[in-house]
């Protein structure tokens, strides 16, 4: 068939990545010494002949991606998912000709517009104004193109008044509403968007949902990473699964999101309250979420609530940060999907902690939410950077759900998520 | 029944494959043209966005090395200048042209990794990054160019027909620039310790090349040798232009910096354009 937009046949990306070999403990000065000048003689001797010198001593190579192939047809809206490190921002980046694949290949056809960040280039000493040519040229606008889309921009964005302000003035929620407006005025034939909705608040977010469902039924192709099942299922038809660089399954989407989220919800039923992260989705050696645990008002490790008690999340982290300060976010996701309630330290709360930190308590609650299990990811932002994601990271379960004295249980999510305060007068 | 339409219209195919070289880089390049302006005019208004003198900041500089230069070759080592050409002059007629190449040097070995945060998330011909900052020291060189203009009226001095011949040195300093500034930039990406090398370049080049004194008083046999040096080509072009008939360019070291800023210019494009598919997995 002829409609075939992107076709991919067998792709690979391999990365190596050194260890540090197990050295013992240095004792005295002249063994550091020594095993400086032996590191420094190897790396001069692979210099010299030409071999990539790779930090560390031993290699090991890995493979974000496997013998991924698939074909897009033109005007489908496909949604990747997956855990952390499944490759799919690897298989993002290879076909928006960012990194160059090991294996396999790809075939597309028509112009490719992808966007993996929102506000790529934005230069905080430059105006609202000039950050709009500057990261529409760079995203693949013409000049032209920009001046005749400005205004929409800018009322997507609603940011007219600041327009000739410094972005660096700008508060994080303008930021992002103006770097998505801009992305969201792309007019490619295929459109590859990373998870870039995950920012801004609701109203915003929807705006943005809304505006990515008409550029899906504009007939674009749409490949979308997200870890936000709600958003793939209403904009995407079919769906991906990577797994471990891996293509796990394809097909429609309702039928592969819950096949992934009946797996991932297996993954802690073994200790329900406690949760060590698998080593193998840990990035690098940056700051990293290593351990969560949830427990009731009394400090005491519980995973089951009831309606209107408070859950505490205690979380340890790894890894370092070089400076600065970081804030911390939950995201809570229902059986559906559909994400019931985020946090974040220094948006909503202004509180950045230290890069020393190295344990937050997390109060969540009372829990105002109906009976079901809910997932919670947690993530590290860094100034504008996630510095660290931990998808599904833990569970816990809201058994009971009678807020009012006179109900009987509420059932779970099909009547509503959560329950508002509410109060019945007949005004005469 | 669904209407399948044909499409008539050429849409360009794009093939991924590893080790697939691009058959129309150069076109893509021209293609991004308007990137590279957009990012030129970035580099410019940046710099002068957060500054109390701003562009003075440009004439000050080459200027001060300038006097400084003439006080310790002219006066105190009475070093002889070009023809009848007065010192400071000479000395300045080198001080643009080297500036203008230890800028674009400087300023195109950092340049892919000050804009790491491009690479990894947006496809664009990587050489538009290198390229476009040699535009910002090429205005730094315009706004030095007025003190040179301001000499030339204090001193009497008028310049002659090699003057209109300028542009081509200047393309040529540019140029010698780019070819070694292309390989830093890209080793930079990968080993990060190049970035110190530049400094160490650019302040050793100064005394190394012919800004402070005359390329004559090199001695006749050496001065092939010492043409290997491509900025001295650049320098007594630039002399050659300016003074006119008082400083006649020596043809066969000429040549020879000529050659040596086209073996690098080859030497920093091939290596670039093959380091170039990993940087993104570098950075």
């Amino acid at each position: 068939m002829s409609d075939i937009v992107i076709q991919a046949e067998t792709l690979g990306k391999m990365y190596t990545i050194g260890h540090q070999a197990e050295n013992g403990r240095y004792v005295a000065l002249r063994d550091v010494l020594m095993q400086n000048a032996r590191t420094l003689w190897s790396k001069t001797k692979d210099l010299a002949t030409g071999k990539p010198i790779i930090q560390g001593d031993t290699m090991e190579e890995m493979w974000a991606l496997k013998e991924v192939s698939f074909e897009i047809r033109r005007g489908e809206a496909v949604g990747i998912i997956g855990r952390n490190g499944a490759g799919k921002s690897t298989l993002l980046k290879i076909l928006s000709r960012i990194t160059e694949p090991s294996t396999g290949r790809v075939t597309i056809k028509g112009r490719v517009a992808s966007l993996l960040e929102v506000g790529t280039g934005f230069h905080p000493e430059l105006s609202g104004r000039e950050n709009i040519y500057l990261n529409g040229t760079i995203l693949g606008m013409t000049r032209v193109e920009i001046k005749h889309k400005f205004d929409e921009i800018v009322a997507f964005a609603e940011v007219d008044k600041y327009l000739d302000t410094p972005v660096k003035r700008y508060s994080s929620g303008m930021y992002v509403r103006l770097a998505f407006a801009v992305a969201a005025h792309l007019e490619p034939e295929i459109l590859v968007v990373d998870e870039v909705l995950a920012v801004g608040d609701a109203a915003f977010q929807k705006k943005c949902l809304s505006k990515m469902g008409d550029v899906a039924m504009g007939g674009k192709t749409v490949l979308f990473v997200s870890h936000n099942m709600g958003a793939i299922r209403s904009l995407c038809g079919n769906a991906m699964w990577l797994d471990n660089g891996y293509m796990l399954k394809a097909g429609r989407t309702n039928e592969i999101i819950s096949e992934y989220e009946e797996s991932v919800t297996g993954l802690f039923t073994e200790s329900p309250c406690v949760a060590v992260r698998d080593p193998a989705y840990i990035k690098g050696s940056g700051l990293h979420f290593s351990h969560a645990e949830v427990l009731d008002s009394e400090e005491v490790h519980a995973d089951r609530f009831i309606y209107g008690q408070v859950l505490v999340l205690n979380v340890s982290l790894g890894g370092q940060m070089m400076g600065g300060v970081f804030s911390g976010e939950f995201y809570i996701y229902n059986e559906l999907g559909i994400l019931v309630s985020v946090g974040a330290s220094g948006p909503y709360h202004g509180e950045y902690f230290s890069s020393k930190v190295r344990r937050l308590r997390i109060e969540i609650g009372p829990l105002t939410i109906t009976s079901g299990r809910y997932r919670i990811s947690l993530s590290l932002m860094a100034g504008h950077e996630r510095v660290d994601t931990w998808e599904n990271a833990i569970a816990f379960t809201v058994t009971e759900c009678q807020p009012f004295l006179m109900s009987w249980e509420i059932p779970s999510y099909r009547e509503g998520v959560c329950i508002l305060k509410q109060s019945f007068h007949a005004i005469d | 029944m669904t209407e399948s339409f044909s499409t008539n219209i050429q849409e360009p195919v794009l093939i991924i494959e590893p080790g697939r070289t691009e058959k129309n880089y150069w076109a893509d390049l021209w293609r991004y043209r308007e990137l590279f302006l957009i990012l030129a005019w970035r580099d410019i208004s940046v710099r002068y966005k957060q500054t109390i003198i701003g562009i003075l900041w440009a004439i000050i500089r080459p200027f001060l090395t300038m006097v400084v230069f003439t006080a310790i070759f002219g006066r105190i080592a009475k070093l002889p200048s070009d023809g009848n050409a007065p010192y400071a002059l000479m000395v300045f007629a080198a001080m643009l042209p080297w500036s203008l190449f230890s800028n674009a040097l400087s300023e195109s070995s950092n340049s892919l990794i000050s804009n790491a945060n491009l690479i990894g998330k947006v496809y664009f011909p990587r050489l538009i990054i290198p390229a476009a900052t040699l535009v910002t020291a090429f205005i730094d060189f315009l706004i030095s160019f007025i003190i040179l203009i301001g000499m030339m009226i204090y001193y009497q001095f008028a310049p002659g027909w090699h003057m209109l011949l300028l542009p081509c040195f200047i393309i040529l300093a540019l140029l010698a620039s780019l070819g070694p500034g292309l390989w830093i930039t890209a080793l930079n990406v990968k080993y990060r310790d190049f970035r110190y090398i530049i400094p160490f370049v650019v302040q050793f080049g100064l005394y190394v090349s012919p800004v402070g004194f005359s390329s004559k008083i090199v001695p006749e046999q050496w001065r092939l040798l010492y043409s290997l040096n491509p900025v001295v080509g650049v320098i007594d072009g630039f002399r050659w232009c300016i003074l006119g008939g008082n400083s006649p360019i020596y043809m066969p070291g000429f040549l020879l910096s000529l050659a040596i800023i086209a073996l690098f210019l080859y030497l920093g494009v091939t290596h670039f354009r093959k380091m170039e598919k990993f940087f993104a997995d570098l950075i």
